[in-house]
């Protein structure tokens, strides 16, 4: 459970999620972070991601939630938005 | 959460932390033996020995039956509590236990004070409150990461006025509505430009963001209720392009209670009260309002008083300037809002009658906007104590410095229609007039503050006025 929580002193007419970033034009020299959200095999799925992106000169950084069933724990979405400038989130069965 | 209820029969609320629980123990066991008696213990569930106790080490029970001593021995009958006696007194104890040979074979004073529960430790009460009243609260809660900072977080949500606000967290917003009796979800007004319902929970948020204490509540709430109507016109004065917004102005005993600061410096900083009860008006019309500069403020230049403009009256001499627009006598806390830009100054350090000092005075009210404009803008004339001075000591009251400031206030038609003096700006030519005043009735308003020394005045200059501006609007404070 996050540590901090704020009352929202707006009218609550948009999300309170915030805003995704524009996508980069390449990859180029960025770090990537790579979401396995727990599923089986979604491991393997990634590690031929990594290898793909390594090949194109991208930084891999590997990420993992906890259990598939719930959404990614807010600090680590914290983590992966500081350490990456772009995020794969990968699903396999 | 609703409260835990009691059950029938005594109820003691201990902690072992107490010398008198620790003395008043073998009565404990003793009205054991021979009632109902339930113990809750707020530090240790194993206090007092031997006896069973209920855990209240979370306080629950103490917070919702307002225990505010232990000990504190309480009747509880099939309709709830019927009486309550705290710290010890032996013959209080036994009236309340209905026993009158209570404690008879122990040695125990016949009195002695209690210990201050722990459910209103100044340390603890914040927290409780948001443990136990938390489900009050409406607003959306907003989870942040571990690592994340939290001031940085309100300036990317774009909730700062550009200073760095108090994070609003429930223990802070609940502290913050003790400060008023009104219910958390009671709608106090709607809020411009996008028309939202302000209920005192969000005003709260905005207070405690802006640096509010819990007593300056009640004035934040009553300046929101005085600018969001048509009459003030909030939606306008955030539209326009003028460099204007709400100025605040308090009179009443309440001031000096919350801490504002009529003397030195009055408006200027260093004045916990007044900038955070104008910041929260503020940051309210911006987050809650959604009214932000380069959205639908479009002021040209703004000025620094919309940060924050709010200051108080010195008391006396001839009455507050809510008193002087309506029937809210001086005794009773008021604030009037008016629509104005930042102040400058009128330096008149020589005049030692009244005729003199208005003569400064008017020409300088003349200049206000434009020389050669009239009618159009209201006023606010804030005297300093020493000018204020000269006009008691000529004997001038409110009426008559308006009166004779008025009279001063004539512009003539030929000096201030278009053209004239080779300036375009000025008034339609052809309306067949001798002269017009500067000032519509009522549009030039008196307000006393400053320190003692300094013969010196301040003009804070309205915005277009009327039904077509905004109109200032006078409230009595509501707590």
């Amino acid at each position: 459970m996050a540590s901090k929580v704020l009352l929202d002193p707006t009218a609550e007419s948009t999300p309170a999620e915030r805003q995704r970033i524009t996508r980069p034009e390449s990859l180029d020299g960025l770090t990537v972070g790579l979401l396995d959200i727990s599923k089986p095999r979604g491991n393997v799925f990634l590690d031929r991601i990594a290898e793909h992106l390594e090949r194109r000169g991208a930084t891999v950084r590997r990420y993992r939630k906890p259990t598939f069933a719930k959404p990614a724990p807010v600090d680590l979405r914290h983590e992966i938005a500081d350490q990456c400038h772009v995020v794969i989130e990968a699903l396999a069965d | 959460m609703a409260a835990p209820p009691l059950p029938e029969g005594l109820v003691a609320v201990v902690k072992r932390d107490c010398e008198t629980c620790r003395t008043v123990a073998p009565v404990l066991a003793e009205l054991a033996e021979v009632t109902s008696l339930t113990i809750y213990s707020q530090d240790d569930p194993a206090f007092p020995e031997g006896l069973e106790v209920t855990d209240d080490r979370d306080l629950s029970v103490s917070w919702h039956h307002d225990i505010e001593t232990v000990p504190t021995l309480i009747r509880v009958g099939a309709n709830g509590e019927e009486a309550r006696t705290v710290g010890w007194s032996l013959q209080q104890w036994r009236a309340l236990a209905g026993i009158d040979q209570l404690a008879e074979n122990l040695s125990l004073p016949e009195q002695r004070p209690g210990c201050g529960s722990m459910s209103v430790d100044p340390d603890l009460v914040d927290t409780l409150r948001a443990r136990h009243s938390g489900s009050l609260l409406r607003s959306r809660h907003l989870d942040l990461a571990e690592a994340e900072d939290e001031f940085e977080y309100m300036h990317r949500m774009g909730w700062s006025d550009g200073l760095p606000l108090v994070p609003p967290t429930a223990e802070r917003v609940l502290a913050m509505l003790e400060g008023t009796s009104r219910p958390p979800d009671e709608v106090v007004a709607i809020v411009p430009p996008d028309l939202v319902q302000a209920t005192v929970e969000k005003i709260a948020i905005s207070a405690v963001m802006a640096g509010c204490l819990p007593e300056h509540l009640p004035w934040v709430i009553t300046a929101v209720e005085a600018v969001c109507n048509d009459e003030f016109n909030m939606h306008g004065l955030l539209a326009t392009t003028m460099p204007v917004g709400p100025v605040i102005v308090c009179s009443g005993p309440g001031t000096s209670r919350i801490g504002m600061n009529p003397g030195v410096n009055a408006l200027g900083q260093g004045n916990r009260a007044s900038l955070s009860i104008g910041r929260a008006l503020q940051l309210l019309v911006r987050n809650l309002g959604g009214g932000r500069p380069g959205g639908v403020d479009r002021a040209t230049h703004g000025n620094p008083g919309k940060l924050s403009f709010c200051f108080s009256e010195h008391p006396g001499p001839f009455g507050s300037l809510a008193s002087s627009r309506s029937d809210i006598d001086e005794s009773t806390d008021a604030i009037t809002v008016f629509a104005g830009e930042g102040p400058r100054c009128i330096v008149d350090q020589l005049s030692r009658t009244p005729e003199s000092l208005a003569g400064t005075l008017a020409e300088n009210l003349r200049s206000m906007h434009h020389h050669k404009l009239a009618l159009a803008f209201d006023a606010i004339l804030v005297l300093g104590p020493e000018h204020v001075r000269v006009f008691t000591e000529g004997g001038w009251d409110r009426t008559r410095i308006v009166a004779e400031l008025e009279a001063r206030l004539q512009l003539p038609y030929a000096e201030i229609v278009r053209g004239a003096g080779g300036i375009a700006e000025g008034i339609p030519d052809g309306l067949g007039l001798e002269s017009l005043p500067k000032f519509s009735p009522g549009g030039l308003m008196l307000a006393h503050a400053g320190g003692g020394a300094g013969l010196f005045s301040m003009l804070i200059a309205g915005w277009v006025n009327g039904d077509s501006g905004s109109r200032p609007v006078t409230r009595a404070v509501q707590y």
